[in-house]
Formats: structure tokens, sequence, C-alpha cells
């Protein structure tokens, strides 16, 4: 319990914060926008007690909005993907919002920031798989891994192909597109967020998470890396899943407890329950992964799923406008 | 202490109502905690073992009423995957305060979709009370139908109850026959995930039961998180449950804590045994717990 007491002490110890900004907002703030056209306050007191908030004048009537000094720069990279996991971050509301109030600032995004070249930036969230065919689509995958420190594969696109495993090519406008990668066989990626689509909830997740471990001090940063150690060992594990694992991983392994996670997680119902077990409809399956990343005995983490209640009571509380 | 998890208080209770307790397990804590929260608006529905399609198979349900909490008493010795109808909770049925009773592990399930909700979309905050049971160990429905009808040769359609207590598995019938075999035969009957489980009293759960350390028709219930608190306690106040202290309760704790201990520790031990390290040739097997 003690570091997640302090860890709290240290978020909201003094006390909330920055009322009613929301909507004057810019959607991306420019990085490299002098510090002293931002308006710092109120001094967002909503971050760590460590953490260097310069004091700077206040500027009675600011341009824009900026209340957090040391926010993390995030930005969603498009490849071949269907937009549903852009959808998913922003099916957030206003809790997307409050991260980019105080977390996060979107600097490079299809359709919500307008910026052409993938830009230096802390996260990159990938959504899609990359296509062979596409040179774009190639150099801008080389450029995220370059520009970014931590690389996010958003989805199962991204992290295991899904669908577009199944592409043959054909379709119009690039009939010739048909071999589609995720995105780890090409560069090194950091963490997953599997799932078609991921859900927003998991997505908030990872990005509170990211701005603990890049921002946080030490205790912060320990709550973080044990959380996405997991999300982080899947990105290693490979670039191949699909319902199958849950038989070769799972009941083949003799571990499964038959809690029927999986077929709860699984979108498409390709997954049911006999006898207790998961039985996958295979040609259902579409290789997003959710299944076996949901699992309870594909990885768990005492330490992080017995402080629950504490984790989550910290997420409403971090996440209220 | 780790063995129990951590808890803000720990009873012996039953139902304060005749009917729940007429055909539940033990104190029939589950259901009048559901009945209670159901009628008052703190959950809107409840995941239950339902009766299945055959004797003593159950299916993961979800109550919306009192009658269909009641027709789900009792402890159904087979896997219910209850943590398959979580999302459907909150799609087909609507609901947004969900009950969910489980074992150890379906409630380890269920904190993990709650803090990774991989592919849990809008599950996380509509889980309102997760009701916990202890378990030693779990039986694949041939299983427990080979234990019923080979070693206790009792039909399972007649039978009217199962309990395991006292190193034995007891069936029992109309007549009031009663068969035993001793825990020893049904072992290798159990499903082999359990044999990697780290969880006896359902640590995670905002409110967990079961029958040992109190007397029959008596359960022994901790109560874990505020949430779990404060229904817990309305439900007493409110007369739906019956609570005394665990002091001077035989076998109470004590026997809890040994029987938490020897699972848990046994189970330490086979996973270690998994990584083979004294056999060069073997491989490890997969370990979950990062
Ligand atoms: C496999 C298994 C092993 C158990 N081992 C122990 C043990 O070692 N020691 C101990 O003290 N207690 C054990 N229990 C718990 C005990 O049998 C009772 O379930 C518990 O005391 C609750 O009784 P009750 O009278 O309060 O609940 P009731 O009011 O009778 O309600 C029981 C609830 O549990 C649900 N349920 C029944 N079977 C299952 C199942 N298989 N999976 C999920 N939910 C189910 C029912 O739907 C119902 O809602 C075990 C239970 C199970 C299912
Ligand atoms: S993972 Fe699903 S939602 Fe995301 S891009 Fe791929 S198909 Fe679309
Ligand atoms: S079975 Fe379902 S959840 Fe699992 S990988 Fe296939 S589509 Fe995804
Ligand atoms: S989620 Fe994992 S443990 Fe649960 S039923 Fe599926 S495979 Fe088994
Ligand atoms: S022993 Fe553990 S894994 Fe097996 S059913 Fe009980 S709680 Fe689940």
């Amino acid at each position: 319990m003690g570091l997640f007491d302090k860890f709290k002490s240290l978020l909201f110890g003094k006390g909330d914060v920055s009322e009613g900004t929301q909507d004057e907002k810019p959607v991306a703030s420019k990085q490299d926008e002098p510090v002293s056209a931002m308006h710092k306050s109120p001094v967002n007191e909503a971050k760590p007690a460590d953490m260097k908030v310069e004091q700077k004048p206040i500027i009675q009537k600011p341009k824009e909005e900026k209340p957090v000094a040391d926010k993390i720069t995030v930005g969603h990279v498009h490849m071949s993907g269907c937009t549903g996991c852009l959808v998913s971050l922003a099916d957030n509301y206003e809790g997307l919002l409050t991260i980019l109030d105080k977390y996060a600032d979107l600097v490079y995004c299809l359709t919500l920031a307008d910026v052409r070249h993938i830009p230096k930036m802390d996260v990159a969230l990938v959504e899609g798989s990359v296509c062979l065919n596409d040179e774009c689509s190639m150099e801008e995958i080389l450029e995220t891994r370059e520009n970014a420190t931590i690389v996010v594969a958003l989805g199962g696109c991204a992290c295991y192909g899904n669908t577009t495993r199944f592409c043959r090519g054909g379709q119009q406008n690039q009939p010739q597109h048909e071999a589609f990668l995720p995105i780890g066989d090409l560069i090194k990626v950091d963490v997953y967020i599997p799932a078609c689509a991921p859900t927003p909830q998991q997505i908030r997740n990872v990005c509170l998470m990211a701005y603990l471990l890049l921002k946080g001090n030490d205790e912060q940063k320990a709550l973080a890396t044990a959380y996405l150690t997991p999300l982080m060992n899947l990105a290693a594990a490979g670039t191949e899943a699909c319902g199958c694992d849950l038989m070769t991983e799972v009941i083949n392994q003799g571990l499964c407890c038959g809690c029927g996670s999986c077929a709860a997680a699984c979108t498409v119902r390709a997954v049911t329950m006999q006898y207790g077990k998961p039985q996958v409809e295979r040609d259902l399956c579409i290789k997003c992964g959710a299944c076996y990343a949901q699992c309870p005995r594909s990885f768990f983490s005492f330490d992080v799923c017995g402080q629950y209640e504490s984790i989550t009571n910290l997420i409403t509380e971090v996440m209220k406008p | 202490m780790e063995y129990l998890g951590q808890y803000k208080a720990v009873y012996k209770a039953k139902a304060g109502c005749e009917d729940i307790l007429a055909k539940s397990q033990d104190g029939g804590i589950v259901t009048a905690m559901f009945a209670y929260a159901l009628e008052t608006g703190i959950i809107d529905g409840a995941i239950v073992a339902g009766p299945g399609d055959e004797a003593y198979k159950p299916e993961p349900m979800i109550a919306t009423t009192v009658d269909e909490l009641l027709a789900a008493r009792g402890t159904k010795y087979s896997i219910s995957p209850n943590m398959a109808l979580i999302k459907e909770a909150t799609r087909s049925y609507g609901l947004d305060k969900i009950g969910i009773v489980g074992t150890p592990c379906q409630i380890q399930a269920l904190r993990k979709a709650q803090l990774y909700p991989i592919g849990m979309r809008d599950v996380p905050d509509k889980i309102a009370l997760a009701m916990g049971i202890f378990c030693m160990e779990n039986f694949p429905y041939q299983g427990l139908f080979q234990m019923v009808e080979d070693h206790c040769a009792t039909k399972i359609d007649n039978v009217t109850k199962m309990d395991i207590g006292k190193g034995k598995f007891s069936v029992y019938t109309e007549r009031g026959v009663n068969s035993q075999i001793p825990l020893k035969v049904t072992h290798k009957y159990e499903q082999p995930g359990c044999h990697v489980c780290l969880d006896y009293v359902a640590n995670m759960a905002d409110i967990s039961t079961g029958s040992v350390g109190t007397p029959d028709g008596w359960s022994t219930v901790f109560v874990r998180s505020a949430a779990g608190e404060a229904a817990f306690n309305k439900a007493v106040e409110a007369g739906w449950i019956v609570a005394e202290s665990m002091d001077g309760v035989k076998p109470g704790l004590e026997l809890v804590t040994k029987l938490a201990t020897e699972k848990i520790d046994k189970n330490k031990s086979y996973i270690e045994h998994r990584n083979h390290a004294e056999h060069a040739a073997l491989k490890p097997l997969r370990n979950p717990y990062i």
C-alpha cells in the first residue's frame, strides 16, 4: 500500500487544479513554442510534487492555455489501419481532453492535429500494419522509430497484423498492395496494446503510465514499469497472435482455469466455452491477440492487480477534468 | 496475512432469510448479498452460476431478479466461466452496476480486466460488487460426473447437494443417502490449471466467503474493499445478513489460514517444479506470474 499512498499524495497532496480550461486548449500545441507565450497558471498542482514547475508570471488574458509545463508529447501514426483505433482513442471523450490538458500534447495525428511530417515525440501510438508495397509507409515507420522514445503498437493490426493478414491486394486505388506486416516485423516496438479495436480504457491507462514513466519520480516510474512490463513482454514475444494461443500457451501448458475472460474479450465472438474451456472457431478469428492478452494465465502480476482498488481510484482521480 | 489477503473485517455470518438459507450452500451469503444489492440498487444484475442443461453442470447466467438468484444457489463443483458474460452484461443486458460471483481465479481475471481492459471495452467502471468464494480446486464436468457416478455410485440427477469438507467429498440425495469419498480419490480429476493457483480465499474480491472456519450453516466472510464494506454493513443493518464476531469461533481463522497456506505453498512449489531446474534435459513450462 505504501507505494500507492505515497504516489497518491504526490499527485494530489497539494489539492487540485485547473478549472475549466479545456475549451481553450489548443488542439495541438507546438513544441517549439516559446515558453513565455504559454499560460502557466494556475500552476498545475495535480502534478507530482517533485516535478520542476517553473514559476512564470501569470499572463492575464492568454491566447493559448497551457496549464502544465511538463507534459509528454504523443503522436498517433496512421499506417494501414481502419481508423478504428483512433476512434477508440477519441472515445475517451472528456477523458481525452483531460489527458491533453494535463498529461500529453498531441503533436501528430491524422485529422486531429494538422502536422505533415512525423516530429520528435515521447510516445508514438502506431495504428495499422505496414504494406511493403507502399514506399511512403515504409519511410514513415522508420521515421517513427527514429523520432519516438517509446513506440506503442496500437491495436491488433500494428501488433499482429490482425485483419490485414488476410489482405490479398486487388483493392481499388492500390490493387498492388498485398503484403502487410505488423510493425514489429520491421522495427523494434516497445509496448503492445492488442485487440481490435483496442479499448479506450486500455489506451488511457497506457498513456497515463507512459506519462509517469517519463515524467514521474522513482516510485512513479516503478509503478509504471510494473504496469507496462507485461505489455512490453508481449511486444518482445513476437508478432503473431491468434485464438490458437489459448490452446498452445494456456490449455496445453496446463494453465487454464476456465474463467471465460477470453470469450468475453473476443470482438468477433470466435471463442465459446465448452466444458469450461475455450473453443476457438478458427475461421472467425481475425488474429487480434485480445483473448490471450486478456487471459489471467497469460500474464498476471500480483503487485499490480492486487492493488486494483488504489490504482482504480487513482485513475479515476487523475482523470477528473 | 499474505495467505488471507488484505481485509477490513472478518465475520461468522449467515443470511437473515430462511428462503435463502433453504438451498444455499453454506450461510447463503452470496445470494443474500446479491439479493440485497439488487433490491437497493447497488447492482442492477449479477453474474452467477446458474443451472445448466445437465445436473450440476453450471452455466453462467445474468440474474436480474431475486428468483433468478435463488435458482443459482448452491455450489456446483465444476467450472462455470462466469467472466465469459462480463461484457455481455454491459451490452445485451445494459447493466451499469454489475455483481459477479467467482472463484479466486475468476476474481483475479476480473481485476485484471479492470486494470488491463484489453478486450473489455467499457467494463472497468461497471463492476459494483465482486463476491469471491473460497476454492481449493475445481473439476471439469466429466471429472465431477466420474466422482459422483463411479466413485460415489450415485446417479448425478438424484443429487440434492454436494459438499467438500473435513477431508471428504460428500454427495447427498433426496432420501438422505450420503456417499462420501476421501478427497485423495478426487485429486486426479482436478483441472490442471488449479495446480498453479495462488489464492484460496479470493484475496481480490470486495467480499469473500466460504464454509471453512465456521460451524455448519454459517459462513466465514472477509470484507475487503471499501465498496464491499459499505454494501455488507448496510445488508447487516437491514437484516439481510446476520453477522457475528469471529472471536472464539471454532475452528476459526486458524483452519482457514492453515488450508490457505497448504494450498498456496503446494502450488508455489509446483510452479517451481515446472521450471524443472533439477532436470537439465527438460525445458521449463510457462509461468503466468511475472
Ligand atoms: C469449485 C469450488 C470449490 C470450493 N472450495 C471451497 C473450499 O475449499 N473451502 C470453502 O470454505 N469453500 C469452498 N467453496 C465455496 C463454498 O462451496 C460456497 O460456494 C460458499 O461458501 C458460498 O456459499 P453461500 O451459501 O454463501 O452461497 P450461496 O447463496 O449458496 O450461493 C453460491 C453462489 O456461488 C455460485 N457458484 C456456484 N458454483 C459456482 C462455480 N463453480 N463457479 C462460480 N460460481 C459458482 C452460485 O451461482 C451462487 O451464486 C468452493 C466453491 C466452489 C465453486
Ligand atoms: S486493430 Fe482493428 S480498429 Fe485498429 S486499425 Fe486494425 S482493424 Fe482497425
Ligand atoms: S479468437 Fe478472437 S480475440 Fe482471439 S485473436 Fe482471434 S479474433 Fe482476437
Ligand atoms: S481466459 Fe485464459 S484461463 Fe480464462 S478460460 Fe480463457 S484460456 Fe482459460
Ligand atoms: S483452485 Fe484456483 S484456479 Fe482452480 S478453480 Fe479454484 S480459484 Fe480457480
